[in-house]
C-alpha cells in the first residue's frame, strides 16, 4: 500500500516543474522562484536533519552541563552523588546557536522581501509604455471574451442593459456611441510576439481569475472594477488561459487560448477579423 | 439523561466538544475521499450515487472546507481542550461562566447541524468555497447551491460565530479572573498562553465575520448591495442596482479569515511546547521570550490579511505592506521553531506517542511554514495563488500540524478522561502510517501547484487546457489520502478500547508538572514554573507547579 503512495511522490520530483516561460517579465519570475525553492527546501532539510539528530542524540549534554556547572559554582557533588544546591543546568550551546541562526533566517526573509517587491513594483506599480497595445478581457459565466479596440484605438461604451450573447451583442456595446463601430469581439487572444500588451480586465457577473500560466500572470477579474495588467509576450505558441477563481460549475472548462504569433501573422488576422466585422454590420 | 446532556461542567462540555469533532473531522474526510476519486476517475459512477457532477464536486470542497475549519480545527484546540484542561491547568474550580459555556457548545452543536442539513435541500449544498465570494455567493441564480444550500450556510456560520465569540469570552474571563494564587503570567503553561491569545483573536475577528454574513444575508434577501455591483449580471438578468463591492466582502473575510489560521494552530503550538519539555525532561529555554512570539504572531495575524487579496484588484501598493508584513510574522515564528529545536538537542527525548505527534506538528509546521515567505511575495503569488502549491501549504501549515497536535493532545491528555492510557504500540504505527502518508498526499500538491494546476478544478482536462501530465502524481495524492484515512481507523479503535480496557494510568503517567495533572485537594498556592524539569527534588528530578515551596529546602 505504501509503495503506490510513495513512489509517484518521488518520480514527481525530479518530473514536474513550471510550463515553460513565455513572456519577458517571467524570466525573472522564475529565477526568483528557483532559488526561493532551493534555499527554503535547503532550511526544510536542515531543520529534519537538526529533528532527526536530536532524536537519535541520549541525554549525555544534561550531564555534562550539570557537571560543568557544578564546576563553575564550585559545588562538589556528596557521597550520594546528589549536589548540595541543585542549580539548574547551565545553557547548551544549541541555544546560543539559536540566537545565530535567527538573524541569518532573517537576513534571507529580507532578502526575499526586497527582491520580490523589486519585481512585483516593475510589473504593478508602472503602467504599460504608451505604445503598448490595448486588449480588453471579459469574463462570464463560463467563457472568456476578448475585445480589440479598433483603428481608433478606444473602446466604446457598454451597458448591462443591452448584453445579449444571442443577437451577437455578448459585451453590450452601446451601437450610439462611434467609438464601438469597430471594435472586434473575439473568443481567443491573439497577440503579436514581442509587442507589451495591456489587458483591461472586466466580468459581467461573478469574480473570475485571468491566469495564463505560460505569461506568468494571474488577475481576478472582478465585477464593478476595471483592472489593468500588463505584459509582453516573447515566444510564438499557444497557451492556455484558465480560471484560477472558483466562478459555479463550469469553473474547469472556463477556458481559452492565447495564441502569441509574429507581427505579420497578427496582422493578416486582424484584417480577416475586420473584413468579418464589416459584413456582419453590412447584413 | 438530561442533567449530562445540559450539564454546565467544563470537563463534559470539552469532552463534547471533541465528539463534535470527531464526527465533523469524519464527514469531512469522507468528502476530501470523495473529492480525490472524482479527480483521478471523474467518469466512475459512484455506488448509491451515480456519476458526480461538476457542482457535486464544487460542494464536497466548500463542505469539507467549512467542516475542517470551524467545527474541527478551531473546535477541537480550542473550545475542546481548553474546556478540558485549563480551568485545572491554572488551579481554577471552573470556568468564569459555565451556563455560557453550556450555551456556546449547543449553540455550536446547532451550527453543525444546519450546516450538513445544506447537503439534503433542494439543489444541495453551496459550491462557492469556504471563502464563499460575493456576487457567486449573493446570487442565488449564480448556480446551483447557491440558493437555500448558501443560506443555510451563511445562517450555519453566523450561529457559529456566535458560539465562538460566547466561548471566548469565557476562555479569556476565566484566564483572566480565575487563576489560583501564585499563578502568575510567568507561571502559565504555554498552552494558557496560546489559549489567551486565540481567545483574543476570536473576539475580534469572529466578531467582523458575523457582521460580513449579516450583510451578505441582506443583500440576498432585504435587498441591500453591499457587496453586489452595479450592472451585476447573472444568468441573463440584471441583479447589481446598488454600487457594492465584492472586494469590501474579500476585506472582511479574510481579516477574519487569516487570524483563523492562528487560532487553529497557537493552541497546537502552547501543547507542542509543554511536551517537548515533558518529553525532553527540560525546561522551556527563553521561556518569556516564547511567550511573547506566541502574542507577537497574534498580533501580527491581524494585519496581513490582504496577502490573500494580491491578485484580488487590490491596490498595488496595499499589496506590498502586506507583504511586509507578512514576512515580518516569519520572524516569531522562526523563533518559536529554533527555540523547538533547541529544547529537542538537549537529547534524551522519550519518544512516546504524545511526543511523536508533537514532533509531527513541528515537521509539518515547519514544512508548511517554509513555503509561506514563497506565497509572501506578490511577484511569485502572482503565479502560484489559487493553485494546488497554496493547497499544499495551507493542508501541511494548518491541517497537518492542527490535527498532529490534536493528535498529540488526546493521547497526552487520555488519562485525564478515562483514567486510562491509550495503547503505545498502536498509537506509534498510527503516527509513522499518519507521517507518512500526509506527506504523501501534500506534499505532490507542490509539484503539481508549480505545474499551473487551479484549485476548485473538478477534472484535470478541460476544453483547452489539459493536466493530465500530471495524473500520476494525482493518482499517488488519491491513494495517499486514503492510506492516511484508513490510518485513523486504527486511532478509533485504539481510541475505544483503550478507553475500555486499557492499561490503568497512574495518577500522573508523563510525570508532568503544570497542574492538570495535580492530585485531588493539592494546596491552591504555585510556587513554582510551569516546566522545572531536570531540577533534583527529593526522589523526583523535577518539581511540579502544586508542591509546596518548603519541601524542596
Amino acid at each position: 500500500m505504501l509503495a503506490p503512495a510513495l513512489l509517484p511522490a518521488g518520480a514527481t520530483l525530479c518530473l514536474f516543474r513550471m510550463p515553460p516561460n513565455a513572456s519577458l517579465h517571467g524570466i525573472a519570475t522564475d529565477g526568483l522562484m528557483r532559488w526561493n525553492l532551493i534555499a527554503l527546501l535547503a532550511c526544510f532539510t536542515a531543520a529534519h536533519l537538526w529533528l532527526v539528530v536530536a532524536i537519535f542524540l541520549r541525554k549525555q549534554s544534561t550531564a555534562n552541563a550539570v557537571i560543568s556547572q557544578q564546576k563553575k559554582n564550585n559545588i562538589v557533588p556528596n557521597a550520594a552523588g546528589k549536589s548540595q544546591q541543585a542549580q539548574p543546568p547551565a545553557p547548551h550551546h544549541a541555544f546560543s546557536l539559536q540566537w545565530l541562526l535567527l538573524p541569518i533566517l532573517c537576513a534571507m526573509y529580507i532578502w526575499m522581501a526586497v527582491t520580490a517587491q523589486h519585481l512585483w513594483a516593475a510589473d504593478r506599480f508602472e503602467g504599460p509604455s504608451p505604445g503598448a497595445m490595448q486588449v480588453e478581457v471579459v469574463g462570464q459565466q463560463f467563457v472568456w471574451y476578448f475585445r480589440y479596440p479598433g483603428q481608433d484605438a478606444a473602446f466604446g461604451i457598454t451597458r448591462p442593459s443591452l448584453v445579449n450573447a444571442a443577437t451577437g451583442n455578448p459585451l453590450g456595446l452601446d451601437p450610439q456611441d462611434p467609438r464601438g463601430n469597430d471594435d472586434l469581439v473575439a473568443s481567443e487572444l491573439v497577440l503579436p510576439v514581442g509587442r507589451e500588451v495591456d489587458l483591461r480586465l472586466r466580468s459581467l457577473d461573478v469574480i473570475h481569475g485571468f491566469f495564463i500560466p505560460a505569461m506568468r500572470l494571474k488577475q481576478n477579474a472582478v465585477p464593478g472594477l476595471v483592472l489593468h495588467v500588463h505584459f509582453t509576450p516573447i515566444a510564438v505558441g499557444i497557451y492556455p488561459i484558465l480560471c484560477s477563481q472558483v466562478c459555479g460549475s463550469g469553473h474547469a472548462r472556463m477556458q481559452a487560448e492565447l495564441r502569441v504569433v509574429s507581427p505579420s501573422a497578427y496582422q493578416d488576422w486582424l484584417k480577416a477579423k475586420e473584413q468579418q466585422h464589416q459584413q456582419e454590420a453590412a447584413q | 439523561m438530561m442533567k449530562r446532556i445540559f450539564t454546565t461542567s467544563h470537563r463534559v462540555i470539552g469532552a463534547h466538544y471533541l465528539q463534535l469533532s470527531l464526527t465533523a473531522v469524519a464527514v469531512g474526510t469522507l468528502l476530501s475521499l470523495l473529492m480525490r476519486i472524482h479527480r483521478v476517475w471523474p467518469d466512475t459512477p459512484l455506488p448509491f450515487y451515480g456519476i458526480l457532477k461538476p457542482e457535486d464536486y464544487l460542494a464536497l470542497v466548500t463542505m469539507h472546507g467549512t467542516l475542517m475549519i470551524f467545527f474541527v480545527l478551531t473546535t477541537a484546540p480550542q473550545s475542546g481542550f481548553a474546556n478540558l484542561v485549563l480551568p485545572a491547568q491554572i488551579g481554577a474550580r471552573q470556568m468564569a461562566f459555565p451556563r455560557l459555556n453550556a450555551a456556546a457548545f449547543w449553540l455550536a452543536v446547532a451550527a453543525f447541524v444546519i450546516l450538513i442539513s445544506a447537503f439534503f435541500v433542494p439543489q444541495g449544498a453551496p459550491i462557492s468555497g469556504w471563502t464563499s465570494y460575493p456576487p457567486f455567493s449573493a446570487i442565488a441564480a449564480a448556480g446551483p447551491g447557491q440558493g437555500a444550500g448558501m443560506d443555510l450556510w451563511l445562517v450555519s456560520i453566523g450561529v457559529f460565530c456566535l458560539s465562538s465569540w460566547l466561548s471566548s469570552v469565557n476562555m479569556l474571563a476565566t484566564i483572566l479572573t480565575e487563576r489560583c494564587p501564585g499563578m502568575t503570567w510567568t507561571r502559565l503553561p504555554m498552552t494558557v498562553w496560546a489559549w489567551l491569545v486565540t481567545s483574543i483573536l476570536t473576539l475580534l475577528v469572529f466578531s467582523v465575520l458575523l457582521a460580513a454574513i449579516v450583510l451578505l444575508y441582506s443583500d440576498r434577501h432585504f435587498g441591500s448591495s453591499f457587496f453586489v455591483p452595479l450592472g451585476d449580471i447573472v444568468n441573463g438578468h440584471i441583479v447589481g442596482r446598488g454600487d457594492g463591492s465584492p472586494l469590501l466582502w474579500l476585506h472582511l473575510f479574510w481579516f477574519f479569515g487569516h487570524p483563523e489560521v492562528y487560532i487553529a494552530v497557537l493552541p497546537g503550538m502552547g501543547l507542542a511546547t509543554s511536551l517537548f519539555a515533558n518529553f525532553t525532561r527540560r525546561n522551556v529555554p527563553g521561556y518569556r521570550t516564547m511567550a511573547a512570539m506566541l502574542v507577537l504572531i497574534g498580533l501580527l495575524g491581524l494585519a496581513v490579511w490582504g496577502h490573500h487579496m494580491f491578485v484580488s484588484g487590490m491596490n498595488p501598493y496595499a499589496g506590498t505592506a502586506f507583504a511586509l508584513t507578512t514576512m515580518a510574522i516569519a520572524v516569531p515564528s522562526t523563533v518559536e521553531v529554533l527555540g523547538w529545536l533547541t529544547l529537542l538537542s538537549y537529547g534524551g527525548l522519550r519518544l512516546k506517542t504524545p511526543m511523536l505527534f508533537a514532533l509531527g506538528f513541528l515537521s509539518f509546521f515547519i514544512a508548511g511554514g517554509l513555503t509561506g515567505p514563497i506565497l509572501a511575495q506578490p511577484a511569485l503569488d502572482s503565479y502560484l495563488h489559487n493553485t494546488f502549491f497554496v493547497v499544499a501549504h495551507f493542508h501541511l501549515v494548518m491541517a497537518m500540524a492542527g490535527v498532529f497536535s490534536i493528535f498529540a493532545g488526546v493521547y497526552y491528555w487520555f488519562p485525564l478522561l478515562t483514567g486510562r492510557l491509550m495503547n503505545e504500540t498502536l498509537g506509534k504505527v498510527h503516527f509513522w502510517i499518519s507521517l507518512i502518508a500526509a506527506y504523501g498526499t501534500f506534499f505532490p500538491m507542490h509539484l503539481t501547484g508549480l505545474a499551473g494546476e487551479p484549485r476548485h478544478y473538478e477534472r484535470l482536462s478541460g476544453p483547452i487546457a489539459s493536466f493530465s501530465a500530471i495524473l500520476p502524481a494525482e493518482r499517488g495524492i488519491t491513494y495517499s489520502a486514503l492510506l492516511l484515512a484508513a490510518a485513523q481507523l486504527l486511532f478509533l479503535w485504539n481510541f475505544i478500547s483503550s478507553a475500555r480496557r486499557g492499561q490503568r494510568a497512574e495518577s500522573n503517567p508523563w510525570q508532568a508538572t503544570t497542574l492538570e495533572w495535580a492530585p485531588e485537594g493539592f494546596a491552591v498556592r504555585v510556587e513554582h514554573g510551569p516546566y522545572d524539569y531536570s531540577v533534583p527534588s527529593g526522589e523526583a528530578k523535577f518539581i511540579p507547579q502544586w508542591e509546596a515551596a518548603s519541601k524542596q529546602e
